[in-house]
């Protein structure tokens, strides 16, 4: 694997500005910290795997580092190149390079085009000077190399079933040769046997083309199986980023050894005597995070000085790195 | 004697261009305080023998076979019979508490309307006791909370509040049909605890639908795995998981990311579901599986009692001593 960063993600935030409740002119609208000061760096040909529970902001995330919500603050460096503040043609040439899969697979393909116009539409944006020819020709040799036969050239979505949308949406996002791909949820909606095809085929299709993936789930056993680093996100902030070894056998953040300790493991041994860490209550609202560590008032191991002080994402040893007083 | 005995259960529905078939000779004993999950991935059937034997199929749907619960068949029963056992001495748990929720009526309306119809309480009592309920399911400020609407509630807590529901009457049988798929691993964790311990407080016997294997293998005593319709492998949890005799069983377990296991290559199973309008003929599983022959494609293997075990049932043509599942993989 190549030691070159592509993407440097600095301290972004994305804050949306909620209506207030009270129709009074003096009510204040209010602030949703969805992403609150999210920092990673991407090695070219990496998987990070970025896990949370719904609301963590790891879908917002994805879509702030494609600029399709635009953040609040802070930098998105990509191949070198800072682009808070790039024009929309600037980013133009950016989205060739970085792709996205979505978690719905029939959803995010349009239903009057026919597989073969979904697959080359990137190929019309990006490059406009193609022949027609040079573009059927990788078309087909795109659904061949995910999987779908040629003669589905000239079919429509509601024909495939869920698995077989989502290798239309990977071909899709393949076809111009990008550098990153992010997959928000990309097998959530899927059977687990399907499930299985399409990891590998991902696994694959990355090796084959030098990808890195930025690989966004909620199932802490995908992404253990998919990514070299993984990061936990809870409430617009950084849990834990940490090579995927050291955090599925050694997680530091309590929030972590929470989370995998509630995965049920498929093994009527362990999982019938296992104890698994119960959270309290839910997930806080984002519009009004408890103050200090976002993750104190459900935390097992909370001190008072946890409620006051922020704790920054600190390096614990080479490689992990987790956001916690008392790590 | 057995709380409720399914046989032979069959649902087929009518559609404009054929009968669809969802679901072909189910077939269980349910005994009291126990727990059977049916396994299986959409479009297996699970959901639909559930829905049959509580009268709750859509309007093109038909039932047949038999499910006796207290010497009658459910279904066959008169609706007006069987709105006496519902929600009473059988309830539900459905997948998606907001959808299943009436987002028109208070917590308190929605669940004094349980016991009210079922047990003839006053409003009062019932409310008191719906109180009861919710804090037994861990809802906290349950007495302010019973006067909110369903949309004020997260997801976890609307499941909650289904369940606290479901056991008004404290059933004899609990069905739930994926109660913790809609929800992330922590609350689940939370739900699946509340539901052993509930288990073991009222001594309900529970059919937990769910596609998950790891909840199966923490809740459940006797596992049925479907696919395409039909039964292909029925035996408890412990069998199934240690020594899996049937090919989709042991395809299901190898595609299975785990994180108990080192990161061996995930294993797909090769090939789409059956689209049920036009299943595959003989066994649903033949298309997609390594071990099928001619044999699996002309007749329809029968579910057999296997090994010596009469609770241990497969329905696969190949002999287990001669599966290649077992060794070999299918390239995906």
């Amino acid at each position: 694997m190549s030691e070159q960063t592509i993407l440097s993600v600095r301290d972004v935030q994305v804050h949306f500005n909620v209506k207030a409740k009270s129709k009074l002119p003096w009510a204040r609208s209010r602030t949703l910290k969805a992403v609150d000061g999210v920092s990673f760096d991407l090695k070219a040909g990496e998987t990070l795997g970025v896990v949370g529970e719904s609301g963590c902001g790891k879908s917002t995330l994805s879509r702030a580092i494609l600029n399709l919500i635009p953040a609040t603050h802070g930098e998105i460096v990509w191949m070198g190149k800072d682009l808070s503040g790039a024009t929309t043609k600037q980013w133009h040439s950016v989205r060739r390079d970085i792709q996205m899969i979505f978690q719905d697979p029939l959803a995010s393909l349009d239903p009057r085009m026919t597989v073969g116009q979904i697959i080359a539409e990137p190929l019309r944006e990006h490059r406009p000077g193609m022949s027609k020819d040079e573009m059927n020709q990788r078309v087909r040799a795109m659904m061949a190399k995910v999987g779908l036969r040629e003669q589905m050239i000239n079919r429509y979505a509601h024909e495939f079933s869920g698995g077989q949308c989502q290798r239309i949406g990977i071909a899709r996002a393949l076809i111009v040769e990008p550098k990153l791909i992010v997959c928000d949820e990309p097998v959530s909606a899927l059977d687990v046997s399907i499930q299985a095809q399409i990891v590998n085929l991902l696994k694959s299709l990355q090796q084959e083309m030098k990808l890195a993936l930025i690989f966004i789930a909620h199932d802490l056993a995908v992404v253990k199986h998919i990514s070299d680093r993984v990061m936990v996100m809870y409430l617009g902030h950084v849990m834990e980023l940490a090579d995927k070894h050291s955090l599925y056998a050694r997680p530091r953040h309590p929030y972590t050894r929470a989370l995998l300790s509630a995965v049920p493991v498929p093994n009527p041994a362990i999982e019938r005597t296992k104890v698994v860490q119960i959270l309290s209550s839910d997930i806080p609202s984002p519009i009004n995070p408890p103050t200090g560590c976002v993750f104190h008032t459900r935390c097992p191991i909370a001190e008072a000085r946890c409620s006051v002080e922020v704790p920054p994402l600190r390096t614990l040893e080479h490689g992990v790195a987790a956001a916690c007083l008392l790590a | 004697m057995s709380l409720l005995k399914v046989s032979n259960l069959e649902v087929a529905f009518d559609s404009p261009d054929a009968v669809v078939r969802a679901v072909n000779g189910v077939s269980f004993d349910l005994e009291e305080g126990s727990t059977l999950g049916i396994v299986g991935e959409s479009g297996s059937g699970k959901s639909q023998s559930v829905l049959a034997m509580l009268g709750l199929l859509a309007t093109n749907g038909r039932a047949k076979g038999s499910a006796i619960y207290q010497g009658e068949n459910l279904l066959s029963m008169p609706a007006k019979k069987l709105n006496r056992i519902r929600g009473n001495r059988l309830s539900m748990i459905f997948q998606d508490p907001m959808t299943s929720l009436n987002p028109y009526l208070t917590i308190e309306r929605q669940m004094t309307e349980v016991l009210e119809l079922h047990k003839n309480m006053t409003r009062r009592a019932a409310k008191k006791r719906s109180i009861e309920m919710l804090e037994a399911v861990r809802i906290p400020e349950a007495a302010h909370r019973i006067d909110q609407y369903p949309h004020e509630l997260s997801g976890g807590m609307r499941q909650r509040v289904m369940i606290a529901m479901a056991l008004l009457c404290e059933p004899q049988v609990l069905f739930a049909d994926e109660p913790t798929t809609a929800l992330d691993v922590t609350v689940q964790a939370q739900i699946l605890q509340l539901l052993r311990n509930l288990q073991h407080d009222f001594g309900t016997a529970i059919v937990l639908i769910t596609h998950d294997l790891g909840v199966v293998a923490g809740l459940c005593e006797q596992v049925m795995v479907m696919y395409g319709g039909r039964v292909m492998e029925q035996c408890n949890a412990d069998n199934l998981f240690a020594r899996p005799s049937h090919p989709y069983t042991i395809g299901l377990l190898r595609a299975l990311p785990r994180l108990d296991q080192s990161d061996a290559p995930l294993v797909g199973i090769p090939g789409n579901p059956p689209n049920m309008a036009h299943p595959p003929s003989g066994c649903p599983f033949q298309e997609r599986c390594i071990d099928a022959s001619q044999r699996c494609a002309e007749s329809v293997p029968p579910l057999e009692s296997f090994g010596g075990d009469t609770t241990w049932l497969r329905a696969c043509n190949r002999p287990v001593e001669q599966m290649k599942s077992l060794h070999e993989v299918a390239h995906v």
